[in-house]
Parts: C-alpha cells; sequence; structure tokens
C-alpha cells in the first residue's frame, strides 16, 4: 500500500514504460537533470541515462518532430510540452504532421507516440499557461486524447497510450499534481476510450473530465449528504475514444445530463457531448443539457477573479440543485 | 573542357546518374503534359530544371536511408526507386498511386523505398527527418536520413530549429537547401538578410558553410557522398546549398512571368543539367548509341506507366473511412 501524487505517478508511469520497452524513450525541456518545473520527472535521468533521457532546447517544433521522425520508424517517444498553451507554438507538427500523416500515407505510417504536457487552471498563472485545451486536439482527426483526473488513472492510462499505436495527447491537470491516492498496485493499464463513474446516482448524470470531474465527485458528496440529491458523476477519462455507451446507459436512467467543462464555452467538448446526447437519447431526456464551462473570456490571473472563472465545487452544487428542482 | 584523365567518378555512375535524371524530368514532363489533358487534378509543383539534385542523392543513397522532400517532391520519390506508375497514380487519383489517392501530388511517401514522406508546411520535414536520424542513433544503426527543402525554408522557425537540434545530438543527417532563387513568386534574395540563404546561416549552428552548383551533377554527386559519409560514420551533420533553377513556375496556376526573360534564356538554353550532362558523357568518350539508348528506354518506360495509371482503376468510395487509426478505421466513439 502506497500513497502516491498524480506528481509522482507520472514519473513512475514513464519509468515503468522505459522498463517493459527499450524502445521507449523521454525527451522534453528541462525534464532530465531538473526533473521537470512541475517535478514530475524527478529521477528518470538517473536511472535511463541521458540517451533514453533527453533535455532539449526550448524548440516544440523540433521536439515534437523529433518525436514524431522517431516512432515513424517504430520506436515509442513520450515527448513532454511544458505548458499545453504551448502546443500553439508547434501546432502545425500536431494537427498537420502528426495527425495526418497516417491517412495521407494509406496507413504506411504509424505514429506511436505520447505527447504529455501541464494543463489547466488553478495556479493564477495567467491567461497563456493555464488553459485546458483538450478540445483543440480533441477536434484534429488522428489525434487521441487522454485527461487523467487521479494518480492511479494518470499510472493506468499512461500504460496503455504508450502501447497504443496512435498518437496520443495526455494532458495533465496542473491543479490535480499534488492530489493524493491510496494504490495497493502501481502496475496499472487502463484502456483508452473508457469512462470511470467516480460517484453513483440516479437523479442526473455529471459528466467531467480531470480537475472538473474531481470537482463534480465533491459536488456529488455535499449534494448526497445536505440535498438528498443522488448524482452520478461519469470521469470520461479520454474524449478520443469516446465511450459514448457509458454516458448514454445513464442519460436513459437519469434523464438529466450536464457538462462540466474548464475550458471557455464556444466549441467546447461539452458541445459535442450535448449534441450527441441529444441525438441519441432525446426520448429518455426530461429537460436540456446543461453545459458548465468558463465563461468565453481568456483566464485572468489574479486569485478571486481565476477563482470566479473556473467551474467551482459550489458552482456545480447550485446548477444541480436548480436543474433537479427544474427551475 | 572536362579532364577526362582524372575520372573519380566513372562510366558506369555516371550512366546512372544520367538514366535517373533523364527519368525525373520525363516523368515531370509528362505530370505536365497529364495536367493540360485534365487527367490530373488539383495543384502540381515541378521541379524541372533541378533534377540534378534528386538524381545524384538518389544515386548516392543506400537502401534503407531515409529521405524526406517537399510538396516539390515527385523527382526526389522517383530518385529513391519509386514506380512511375506508384508517382503519376497518385497525381491521378487512381488505386495504382503510391497511396491509393489518399495524398495526393504534395504528399507522395513511399516507405519501402525510404520515402518518408512529402511535406506541405515549409519547415516542418526538417524537424521530422532529425527524428529518423535520432532513431538511427539511439538504435546504433547506420542508415542516413536525407532532407530536400527550398530556398523559401531558410526562414522559417522550424528550420533554425532542427538545425540547432541536429548539431547538438550529431544527427546522421544531411539538409539540403535547393536555391532556385524564388520563394514562390518572390525571389529569395529580396527576402532574406544573406546573399545565401542557407550557407550563410550554416556558422551559426558550426556547421560548415558548402555551396555547390546543384545543376552539375557531378558535383552534386560528389558533394552528396561526402556528406552522406559524414553522417553514416558518426560525424553529425551537413547543410548543403545547391544553386538551381527551376524551369517552369511555382506551381500549376504560376507562369513565372515575375522573372526576367534574360535570366529564364540564360538557365534554360546554358545551364540546363540534363543537357549540359548529355555533352560531358560525350566528352568523356561515352558513345552515342548507348547514350540514346538510355533515353528510349526511359522514354518508353515513362509511356507504359502512364498507360498503367490511365487503366488503373479510381479508388473506392469507402477509402475514405480507412487509416485514420493503426486498426484501419476511423471511429473515435464506441
Amino acid at each position: 500500500m502506497a500513497q502516491l501524487t498524480y506528481r509522482e505517478s507520472v514519473s513512475l508511469a514513464i519509468a515503468q514504460a522505459m522498463r517493459k520497452d527499450p524502445k521507449v524513450f523521454f525527451i522534453g525541456e528541462d525534464v532530465g537533470a531538473a526533473g521537470g518545473v512541475f517535478k514530475a520527472t524527478v529521477g528518470l535521468l538517473d536511472e535511463f541515462g541521458k540517451e533514453r533521457v533527453m533535455d532539449a532546447p526550448i524548440s516544440e517544433q523540433a521536439i515534437l518532430g523529433a518525436a514524431m521522425g522517431a516512432a515513424m520508424t517504430g520506436l515509442r517517444p513520450i515527448a513532454e510540452i511544458m505548458f499545453s498553451d504551448f502546443l500553439a507554438v508547434c501546432w502545425d507538427i500536431i494537427a498537420n504532421q502528426i495527425a495526418k500523416t497516417r491517412y495521407m500515407s494509406d496507413g504506411q505510417i504509424n505514429i506511436p507516440l505520447v505527447i504529455r504536457t501541464a494543463n489547466g487552471g488553478g495556479s493564477k498563472f495567467g491567461a497563456q499557461h493555464s488553459q485546458s485545451l483538450e478540445n483543440w486536439s480533441m477536434m484534429i482527426p488522428g489525434l487521441k486524447v487522454v485527461a487523467p483526473s487521479c494518480s492511479s488513472d494518470v499510472l493506468g492510462l499512461m500504460d496503455a497510450s504508450v502501447k497504443d499505436p496512435d498518437p496520443v495527447i495526455f494532458y495533465e491537470h496542473k491543479s490535480l499534481y499534488s492530489s493524493k491516492e491510496e494504490l495497493e498496485d502501481t502496475n496499472l493499464s487502463i484502456p483508452l476510450g473508457q469512462a470511470n463513474i467516480l460517484h453513483e446516482g440516479v437523479d442526473i448524470t455529471v459528466i467531467g473530465l480531470a480537475l472538473m470531474a474531481q470537482r463534480s465527485k465533491k459536488a456529488a458528496e455535499i449534494l448526497k449528504e445536505k440535498h438528498n440529491i443522488k448524482v452520478k458523476v461519469i470521469d470520461l477519462r479520454t474524449l478520443v475514444p469516446l465511450d459514448l455507451q457509458t454516458i448514454k446507459r445513464s442519460i436513459n436512467e437519469t434523464g438529466l445530463a450536464m457538462t462540466v467543462e474548464e475550458n471557455p464555452r464556444l466549441c467546447g467538448w461539452g458541445a459535442e457531448i450535448s449534441s450527441l446526447i441529444t441525438e441519441q437519447c432525446f426520448s429518455n431526456l426530461k429537460g436540456p443539457v446543461t453545459r458548465i464551462t468558463t465563461p468565453h473570456v481568456p483566464l485572468p490571473s489574479a486569485d478571486i477573479l481565476e477563482d470566479n472563472t473556473i467551474p467551482s465545487v459550489d458552482l456545480i452544487v447550485n446548477e444541480v440543485i436548480k436543474k433537479v428542482k427544474g427551475e | 573542357m572536362v579532364d577526362v584523365t582524372n575520372d573519380d567518378i566513372g562510366e558506369s555512375i555516371r550512366l546512372k546518374l544520367w538514366e535517373m535524371m533523364l527519368k525525373l524530368r520525363l516523368v515531370e514532363k509528362k505530370a505536365y503534359d497529364l495536367f493540360l489533358q485534365n487527367l490530373i487534378k488539383g495543384t502540381s509543383h515541378l521541379a524541372l530544371g533541378q533534377e540534378a539534385i534528386a538524381g545524384a542523392f538518389g544515386v548516392a543513397l543506400q537502401e534503407g536511408d531515409y529521405t524526406f522532400c517537399t510538396y516539390r517532391g515527385h523527382a526526389h520519390t522517383l530518385a529513391r526507386g519509386s514506380s512511375i506508375e506508384g508517382v503519376l497514380g497518385e497525381l491521378m487519383g487512381r488505386q495504382c498511386g503510391l497511396m491509393k489517392g489518399k495524398g495526393g501530388s504534395m504528399h507522395l511517401t513511399d516507405v519501402q523505398k525510404g520515402v518518408m514522406g512529402s511535406y506541405a508546411i515549409i519547415g516542418a520535414h526538417l524537424t521530422i527527418a532529425n527524428g529518423t536520424a535520432l532513431a538511427s542513433k539511439y538504435n546504433k544503426t547506420k542508415e542516413v536520413s536525407v532532407c530536400f527543402f527550398g530556398d523559401g525554408t531558410t526562414n522559417i522557425g522550424a528550420f533554425h530549429e532542427a538545425l540547432n537540434m541536429a548539431k547538438i545530438w550529431d544527427l546522421p543527417i544531411v539538409f539540403v537547401c535547393e536555391n532556385n532563387l524564388y520563394m514562390e513568386y518572390t525571389a529569395i534574395s529580396e527576402v532574406t538578410a544573406v546573399e545565401h540563404p542557407a550557407a550563410d546561416r550554416a556558422s551559426a549552428y558550426s556547421l560548415d558553410k558548402i555551396i555547390v552548383d546543384g545543376n552539375d551533377a557531378d558535383e552534386m554527386f560528389r558533394t552528396a557522398q561526402t556528406a552522406i559519409k559524414k553522417a553514416r560514420d558518426g560525424y553529425g551533420p551537413s547543410l548543403i546549398e545547391a544553386k538551381t533553377y527551376r524551369h517552369s513556375g511555382h506551381s500549376r496556376a504560376d507562369p513565372g512571368k515575375y522573372r526576367p526573360d534574360e535570366e529564364v534564356k540564360d538557365w534554360l538554353e546554358n545551364r540546363d543539367p540534363i543537357k549540359n550532362y548529355r555533352q560531358k558523357l560525350i566528352d568523356f568518350n561515352i558513345d552515342e548509341k548507348t547514350i540514346s539508348e538510355i533515353e528510349n528506354k526511359i522514354q518508353q518506360e515513362v509511356e507504359d506507366a502512364t498507360e498503367v495509371s490511365k487503366n488503373s482503376p479510381i479508388p473506392e468510395i469507402k477509402e475514405i473511412y480507412t487509416d485514420v487509426w493503426a486498426d484501419g478505421g476511423y471511429k473515435w466513439h464506441n
């Protein structure tokens, strides 16, 4: 039995992947000697050496290009982009090259790589170091999108991501790095495309991802205890592939659906989920799907501003009460 | 007059270069004809006039080596031994195409031949070519990666990121800038801070300044051999700037009218790599019959491949839904 932080589970997940498969190497900025700016890769350089843990220059395009080229030959790189906001700097390599090359080459080329990145708000870093960008990669055919919400999911989903023959963008949430979980076994594997039920309930289905899944779970506990409202919380864990069947089963039981997203409203992942629910569960719905998102603004920095922009546990509690009472 | 007494290249290689360049020239000309017949749609970027560069590397490289090229990549693909019908078929959107019509003219890929793709966003493939070179180093194998690009690429960030990374890790890679004097429609000299857009940047990455006449197949071959050997022997990357000229415009839509008539005339009449190489073969006492036999053979190959491509079926519509993922499909939810 070990208590493992989300941060520690990242380095352990990478180490386990590298121990299992000599084709796996790790590349990023300040990841080796420094152990990563979030200290999520501490110890990897010592265990695996410079040939497999490569400190790269501040060259996001060159990092992902090199990872892609290596993956094209059958190696299985894990590349780190320090903040998900920096994906914009290398978006050509991701959206045009990594995502499309398999299709354009008529399947001649596989690109088995994992791009890890620190995502999300809560650190008061301002608008360029705090975004939740899962939806950027969700809309590109050819990319798989993973966003774990706890230590065991980091371990299990990293194992599956590294073994996956397709490119995976692996969003780690900055505000979860210090969260802890008791684990009996760290050697986990969780198939991509399998949602997790974080809280059982029959009154409403709340669908979240990463930090928003954890906040939804807390909200569900409060709602059960203080308001006798039973909330089913689904942690999607992966957006692509999406576990639509788990969503549908739950909506068909509860008849009410809410998504909780950390991104601005327009074209957030909840819009797609909402559309699928409306198309496929309409006759079982008791009301419209509700989306909780940040307002359509860049993320501000000051405590009070950021805290009131990102959906909070209180906000989720209040919105669920309104929804269930039909207000 | 050439010095025929000190021939470091020899008749066998020289005839290979001749055959290779002819093939590249005649296929490009055929692609142009097929465009005019509306049998090729979309766009196309011809490398007419630049055959000596891809051709020389094609002869100098070994099986298993990796090449990366741009959207102007028909020649570089053929130079690795890809079939003519594979290339023309892809341009025509037929099942016999290298990617069965999924990629088109700008994305020719033939992994079996080491053609690791043709890239249509300027600069990207320099960073990706570093990756195959990194893999060779990681695996302690001896493949060399070669990356071809145009002069316009030297002004995009990825060029600089890639050169720095290749040098700090001493990757087995050769970067080849084909400087045809125009980025697209604008003269490269008008938009670049240095005279030689690639070579003058080499020192910033501790690389040698290498400028070569890209229209002289012999000189190109020597330069290619040296850089490839250096990479294969573990001495790291090279950056070559090959001066050349495209005979046609940037793409199908471009008649190339922005170039002075005198300049075009000079390059076409006096500096055509194929016309000049034919004369060189004669100077080296290769008989007219041998030369023209190769010409006839290639001409026939191109005609035959054209017929194969024309007769090849168009893709089935269900192909739209294949090969997004490694499982062969495109599904994104259960």
